[in-house]
């Protein structure tokens, strides 16, 4: 995956090196802009087994900043923020892997370097019982929770 | 043979001649019987799924689950364009945001599951949930409007048409919190097991009812512009979907 772009960023930012599981990194540029949710909207995306994003719905698209075209292919830790701690998404896959539903609330990066948060919901899908994919969708969150995590995250790294 | 048709019981009653008509229609069109069961409320209709008594069904997104993977039922066709929302709406005049609403209110609500689903979901950023509310059941949209009128609810579920076609001074008196636009969730029509060899018929016949003047009148009569394909990936994403709603 790429770095991000000083282009595509919107007001001031710090950059910040990312490691995901499969040992590859990413430079990443990040604001503190807040995007709000949209509200009545749902934000909903699939991906095949390894995380690869097959598919995103306008809403996904409208709050990722990408074009749909740059996100269809891409793992779906495309929105890592640093901010989330590494434990929450082991916690994903683990659970995800055992076959089971997965809730968390979750801070996604935007390519303009800004941020929005979510209630996130992944479930596996089982089509003939295999796992074919991941569906995960996104909604509002409280904002009494959200505020509970911005105090958690910082003490899991 | 006759097969047992139901249709949702969240049917807008002003539809249900129509769908007397089209089980008219659907019975020439098969050449075999057709009885249309009208189902008083979502209970009474999970019953008859149960004992076996449903052979055809439009189905509310939120049976689709059951009725496909727990009783083997298959998708047919889906209403075009027809999804459905929900609308949260007040008194006029009480809230403004779904955010300033305390977490201790009255909901005044029918018994239609995805509307009551999607309505909760919306009342989350707010710290609402079923263990802050008091539900008020009712018997249908129009009840629900009347519950906020009188100041007997704070807030009221409406399925985005229903509240749409409320009269103008009913509204009047009413105001959207929000309206949710999920665009993926609509209702389906299945067939049982029983029926499977008829699937690929009803779904040419079904879809081709937008084609000709008189079955395209019958559409209309229950508030369908036309149907189209709906896949067993189709029904098994919208499951997935209703999956992670009921977090």
């Amino acid at each position: 995956m790429q770095d991000m772009n000083p282009q595509d960023i919107v007001g001031d930012y710090t950059e910040h090196e990312l490691k995901f599981s499969d040992d590859s990194h990413r430079k990443v540029l990040v604001s503190e802009q807040e995007t709000p949710f949209p509200k009545g909207c749902l934000i909903v995306s699939r991906t095949d087994t390894s995380g690869v994003i097959t598919h995103a719905n306008q809403s996904f698209v409208l709050m990722s900043g990408y074009e749909k075209s740059e996100l269809i292919g891409e793992p779906h830790h495309i929105l890592r923020h640093p901010d989330m701690p590494p434990a929450a998404f082991k916690d994903l896959w683990d659970t995800l892997e055992r076959g089971e539903k997965w809730t968390g609330y979750v801070k996604n990066l935007r390519k303009d370097g800004g941020f929005y948060w979510v209630f996130a919901t992944a479930i596996p899908n089982i089509r003939n019982g295999e796992v074919v994919g991941y569906t995960s969708v996104r909604r509002e969150p409280s904002r009494k929770k959200v505020e509970e995590c911005m105090a958690l995250y910082p003490t899991l790294f | 043979m006759t097969y047992n048709l139901a249709i949702s019981p969240d049917f807008k009653p002003d539809l249900i001649s129509g769908w007397f008509f089209f089980n008219t229609w659907l019975q020439k069109q098969l050449g075999e019987g057709v009885h249309l069961e009208i189902h008083q409320d979502f209970k009474e209709q999970h019953d008859a799924i149960e004992n076996g008594k449903v052979d055809l069904i439009y189905a509310n997104p939120f049976d689709i689950s059951q009725l496909v993977r727990d009783k083997g039922f298959l998708p047919v066709v889906k209403p075009a364009a027809k999804p459905d929302e929900a609308i949260i709406a007040c008194h006029a005049g009480s809230f403004t945001e779904v955010k300033d609403l305390p977490t201790n209110i009255k909901i005044a609500q029918t018994d239609t599951p995805d509307v009551n689903t999607i309505g909760m979901i919306m009342l989350e950023p707010a710290d609402i949930d079923k263990t802050t509310v008091e539900i008020i059941q009712c018997d249908n949209f129009v009840v629900v409007a009347k519950q906020l009128m009188r100041g007997d609810a704070d807030v009221g579920f409406f399925l985005a048409e229903s509240f749409n076609e409320l009269s103008a001074l009913v509204k009047k008196d009413l105001y959207p919190l929000v309206s949710s636009q999920i665009h993926m969730i609509h209702h389906a029509m299945l067939v049982s097991p029983k029926m499977a060899a008829q699937k690929d018929q009803l779904e040419k016949l079904l879809i081709a009812m937008s084609s000709d003047d008189n079955s395209k009148k019958i559409l209309g009569e229950i508030g369908v512009s036309q149907f189209e394909t709906m896949s067993a990936e189709d029904a098994e994403f919208m499951i997935d979907l209703m999956d992670t709603l009921t977090t």
